[in-house]
This record gives C-alpha cells, sequence and structure tokens, in this order.
C-alpha cells in the first residue's frame, strides 16, 4: 500500500475505520471538525453509524449506549468539549466499557482559544471525571503515530475494557504528512460481555450503582489490579539521541518535535541532549526516567502549558537530578531556536560558566 | 370471564421490592414485563434504566438492561438503537431525568425520530432524593424545595415536555396516562402497548407519559394520592393521546 497525504484529522478518523470502528458520535468543536467530517462521508456509506450529537454530554452518552453493545465506537472532541464528556468517561470506567476518545486540544481555561495547547494533561492523566478510576492516554508525535496509535487505541480498549483517550493538539490534528495505514481489520473476536439481548438465555445488566460499600470497594480495587496491569504492560516512550546525552529533555506530541529540532541544534554546540518522549502519558514512563538518573543530572521538561507533565517528572524522579521546566501556555507555539536557547542557557548555568 | 393471574415470564420472583407502598413504578413495571411477553418481544429488548427510584429497575425487570447517568437515558439508547437496530430498546425514565438534567437529550433524540420507546414517569416530585420539587410540579404544590409551594415568580411553571416533542415530524405516538383507577391502569397498558407496536413496526419514536403516584413525597394516603392526580395533577396535564402519526409513516 502506498503512503497518502493527509490532515492528523483525517488520520485519526481513517485510521478508527480500519481499525473496525462502526460508530462515532461527536459534536462539532474547532481545531478537530474535520475528524468528524471525515467520519460523516465515510462511515454511514460504509454501513456504520455516524450521529452528529445535540452535546459532547450526549455524545459520549450515545458511546455508552454503543459501546454496551460491543461495537467499537468513537468520540472526538476538543478541551472544552472534552470536559462535557468527562461525565461519561466516569461511567465507561465504571462499566468497564471499551471506548476511544480523541483530545484534539486547544488553548484553555474556558473557551481559550483555538490555537495548539498541552494544558489537558492533568485532566487526561489524573482520570478527569468523577470516581476512582484512570484512563489510558496516548499521546502521538507524528501524523503516522496518529494513525497507528489510533489503531492500537481500539486493541487497548478492548483488551482491557476501558475508555482510552487519544491526547492530540490542534497542531497534530492540522498537519499534513504522508500516512501508510495498518490494513483494515476483516473481523474482531465476539464480545462475551456484551449486551446483545438476553435470548433463551438468562438476562444481564451493567451498572455502576453499587450501594454495598464492601462490594463498591472489591470493585475499586478490581480497577485498580487493571491498570497496574495496563501500567507493567503498555507502558510506551521513545528515546532519541539519548544514548550519549548529558541533558535529557522530557517532552511529548507536538513540543517533542520541536525538542527534536532545537536537540540537533545544541548538538552541533557541543551539548549532548536528548530526548525521551513520552508515549503513554498515563502509564506514565517512570521507570526510564528512574533509570535515567544513574548517568543523567540534568532533565529539562518541555510543554505547551505552566508545567503538567512536570509533576509526574518530579513525581519519578524524586529529588535525584535538576528538573528545569519551559513552558509555553494559551495557544503560543515554541520554536526549536527559542527551546534551544533555553536548553542551552541551563546546561551553561548547571556547569557554572554563566554567559 | 376467566380471571388470569399467572406470572409474567419477563418479572423477575423473589425479589423484594424497594418502591415504597402505594408508588406507580411497580405497576408500570409489571405492564411492561407482560407486553414483553405478550408482544414477543423479551428476548430481543434492552432497556435503560435511569437515575432516579428506578435505577434498580434490573432488579425487577428480567431483560438486559444497562444504567444511565441521570438525565443520559435517550442518549444511551441512540447509542444502543444505532449500533442495533435489529433490538427492541426502551428508556424508563422520571421527571427530573427526562424533563430537567435530560432535557437536551429528551428533546434532540425525539426529534431525530429514533426509533425506541421511552416510558416516562411523572410523578410531580424527585423521589430518590426525598421530594424536591420537580419542574413537573404544579403550582402552590409544596416540596422539601418549594416549601411555600411552587411560585411561578421563582420557580417557573409546570413543564409539559410530553406536548412540546408530540408536535416533532420524529415524534409517531405520545400519550399521557395516569394510574389513578383501575380503568386508567388499563389504558395506561394500551398506551404502552401501541408505543411498542410502533417501534416493533419501525415507525418512529414514542413517548408514553405515565402520571404517577408519590404517596411518601406527596405526604398523603395511597387512596388520597390516586385522588390528587385526578383532582390537581390531571387538571395540570391532561390525559389522552397527544400525537399519533402512525398512519402517515
Amino acid at each position: 500500500m502506498n503512503k497518502i497525504f493527509i490532515s492528523g484529522n483525517h488520520t485519526f478518523a481513517e485510521a478508527a475505520i480500519r481499525a473496525g470502528c462502526t460508530c462515532y458520535f461527536g459534536y462539532p468543536i474547532t481545531p478537530q471538525n474535520e475528524l468528524g467530517e471525515y467520519m460523516a462521508a465515510n462511515l454511514r456509506n460504509n454501513g456504520g453509524v455516524f450521529v452528529q450529537s445535540e452535546s459532547e454530554t450526549a455524545a459520549i452518552n450515545m458511546v455508552i449506549g454503543a459501546a454496551a453493545t460491543g461495537a467499537r465506537v468513537m468520540t472526538s472532541s476538543s478541551s472544552p468539549g472534552i470536559s462535557l464528556k468527562q461525565e461519561g468517561m466516569s461511567f465507561l470506567a465504571g462499566f468497564e466499557l471499551p471506548a476511544v476518545i480523541i483530545n484534539v486540544m486547544r488553548g484553555g481555561p474556558g473557551l481559550g482559544n483555538i490555537a495548539p495547547a498541552q494544558g489537558d494533561y492533568f485532566q487526561a492523566t489524573r482520570g478527569g471525571g468523577h470516581g476512582d478510576y484512570r484512563t489510558p492516554v496516548l499521546a502521538p508525535g507524528s501524523v503516522q503515530e496518529i494513525a497507528d496509535l489510533t489503531y492500537l487505541s481500539f486493541d487497548l480498549a478492548d483488551r482491557y475494557k476501558t475508555p482510552v483517550m487519544i491526547l492530540g493538539d490542534g497542531m497534530m490534528g492540522q498537519t499534513k504528512e504522508p500516512v501508510l495505514f495498518p490494513e483494515k481489520i476483516k473481523s474482531l473476536p465476539e464480545k462475551e460481555w456484551a449486551l446483545k439481548s438476553r435470548g433463551d438465555g438468562p438476562s444481564r445488566f451493567m451498572a455502576s450503582l453499587v450501594l454495598d460499600t464492601a462490594e463498591m470497594e472489591r470493585h475499586n480495587w478490581k480497577l485498580e489490579r487493571k491498570y497496574q496491569q495496563i501500567a507493567d504492560n503498555e507502558t510506551r516512550y521513545e528515546l532519541y539521541k539519548m544514548d550519549d546525552a548529558e541533558v535529557a529533555i522530557i517532552a511529548y506530541g507536538t513540543t517533542a518535535r520541536i525538542a527534536k529540532g532545537a536537540i540537533n541544534r545544541i548538538r552541533n554546540e557541543g551539548i549532548k541532549a536528548g530526548l525521551v518522549r513520552p508515549i503513554t502519558l498515563w502509564p506514565f514512563p517512570k521507570k526510564i526516567l528512574q533509570e535515567l538518573t544513574r548517568t543523567i543530572n540534568q532533565f529539562i521538561v518541555f510543554e505547551m502549558s505552566t508545567g503538567q507533565m512536570l509533576e509526574d517528572v518530579q513525581l519519578s524522579i524524586g529529588g535525584m537530578a535538576d528538573i528545569s521546566f519551559h513552558g509555553r501556555p494559551g495557544g503560543v507555539i515554541p520554536t526549536p531556536a527559542e527551546f534551544a536557547r533555553f536548553v542551552y542557557r541551563e546546561y551553561q548555568e548547571k556547569k557554572g560558566l554563566k554567559s | 370471564m376467566k380471571l388470569k393471574n399467572e406470572w409474567p415470564i419477563y418479572y423477575k420472583k423473589d425479589v423484594v421490592t424497594h418502591y415504597c407502598p402505594g408508588c406507580g413504578h411497580g405497576i408500570v413495571h409489571r405492564i411492561v414485563a407482560e407486553l414483553l411477553e405478550e408482544m414477543d418481544l423479551g428476548k430481543r429488548t434492552i432497556g435503560v434504566n435511569p437515575a432516579g427510584c428506578a435505577v434498580l429497575a434490573y432488579n425487577y425487570l428480567d431483560i438486559d438492561m444497562i444504567e444511565a447517568a441521570h438525565g443520559r437515558g435517550t442518549a444511551i439508547a441512540t447509542g444502543i438503537k444505532r449500533a442495533r437496530p435489529d433490538l427492541f430498546v426502551l428508556s424508563y425514565q422520571g421527571d427530573g431525568d427526562l424533563s430537567a438534567i435530560g432535557t437536551a437529550e429528551t428533546i434532540h433524540s425525539a426529534n431525530r425520530g429514533e426509533k425506541f420507546t421511552v416510558i416516562f414517569i411523572n410523578n410531580a416530585v424527585y423521589g430518590m432524593t426525598g421530594g424536591q420539587m420537580a419542574p413537573t410540579s404544579v403550582l402552590d404544590q409544596q416540596t422539601t424545595t418549594s416549601p411555600m409551594g411552587r411560585s411561578p415568580d421563582v420557580d417557573g411553571y409546570p413543564l409539559h415536555i410530553t406536548d412540546i416533542v408530540a408536535k416533532f415530524h420524529g415524534v409517531t405516538y405520545a400519550e399521557r396516562v395516569s394510574l389513578s383507577t383501575p380503568k386508567n391502569i388499563r389504558r395506561t397498558k394500551k398506551a404502552i402497548q401501541i408505543a411498542f407496536e410502533t417501534q416493533v413496526d419501525d415507525l418512529g419514536y414514542s413517548i408514553v407519559e405515565v402520571l404517577s403516584p408519590c404517596p411518601t413525597n406527596w405526604k398523603m394516603n395511597t387512596v388520597d394520592s390516586c385522588k390528587w392526580i385526578d383532582n390537581v395533577l390531571e387538571k395540570e396535564f391532561p390525559l389522552g393521546v397527544l400525537t399519533d402519526k402512525r398512519e402517515k409513516k
């Protein structure tokens, strides 16, 4: 198969269809409208379901209904809309229903703006909705990876019976790149747990109401064991030029890409910088960061926010190395040159070579 | 005439009800169970139960069910019916659920003409939370959050949501019934049967609003509750077929 030149938003949609997604429910919001439009054009006429809902709240609940029947389901939105979906995501987690939720982040809080930002990290990685649960979060760093991770997200959702979020941003959504798509899935295993109507068997029900506190606690621990399994098996990251690095930059998504440009610049200045790019934001790649503190004592976190993933890095490293932070919130897109200057200054300062 | 009193197969046996004495939910559950059997629908039904007193409906109805967050029943029902149009889908909701927090979902699922059936229990009060004012509480009705009686100045007026959706092209059948007398209960069963037939015949959205007693939160005995439905609630919400577009479809 040949590569296709395609935008990130269209790639989310095409990869989902190839992953066997048959139902999409969503509400328009910039900067991810092309995703829903692609679904409207390509899902219905292939026997799938596309509904433009009356709200994000309704969309995520339509997702619950379709997921309960065993269908592969997706919804997408951008920051303010994702806030509205959090109630439903809590229910998906409680019901243990698989679904894929795309967040093409924009500046915030409030309506904010429609420029790329990474201010939803806390919301995405800390569950977001009410109650004691986690959501696996995947952060693509290129349009090709949007295809690969969207495809993967449906498998993760089904395997662990959990909502999975893909956290992109307006830059990822709007960028066009050549993409090699995975093959379309022909058939999927039967979901024994799905509601199919009782037929001649016993009736079943799905409820997240558990009035018995002991039973609720058992359910909470059961979910926690599952999350531990996910953390053990599904933590993903990329190392870029880390073999000889003395400075480790930690960035995901769009900022990781900008960081790569910056790393190439400052390597020309003789500073051996490398990148740790978390691909799963939850589970966060703690172990590799801990291991790196044995050889590296300067970590620089780079985000399009005021410092959210920074806290996960601090928790992972736990005082074993110096951490500094460069952030551009509000929809401002930093440049490789700007970040290279920051890394250069930090490096000089640490070495006592203040210029 | 020989009286029949067989236990419906889709009505669970040997369970203790959590509903209060005189509550209407049990009657409507039984009607639903009877119709699912009589119309041979139970095997291919998925029901959606609400947040509210009927949150435990799956303890009584012996069909596949999923619980909705407060107000989201018809969104979940949309997801089910769209994913599995071959199934019979039923959303069971109360007045706070359907006409306050779930108003948007109610209006838009109706307007899309989703091909499922909504059973709307209107008892003019929030039951499970202890008797607060509902959108359907009548003027001067005393509740825990309208202790001096519902005042239009500060609380607005009773919301007639079934009358609103009945006007939609997508809504094929809408009727308001009551549980106040045996005759009214028989009509309730008939109305729900027509609503079910509407879905079976793939004709669009159907909704039955049931004026239902809540003696506990009305602070009345069961007899007075039924009289209150006839004399007060029904004056605000007159019974009858609100729309029937089956012939046109």
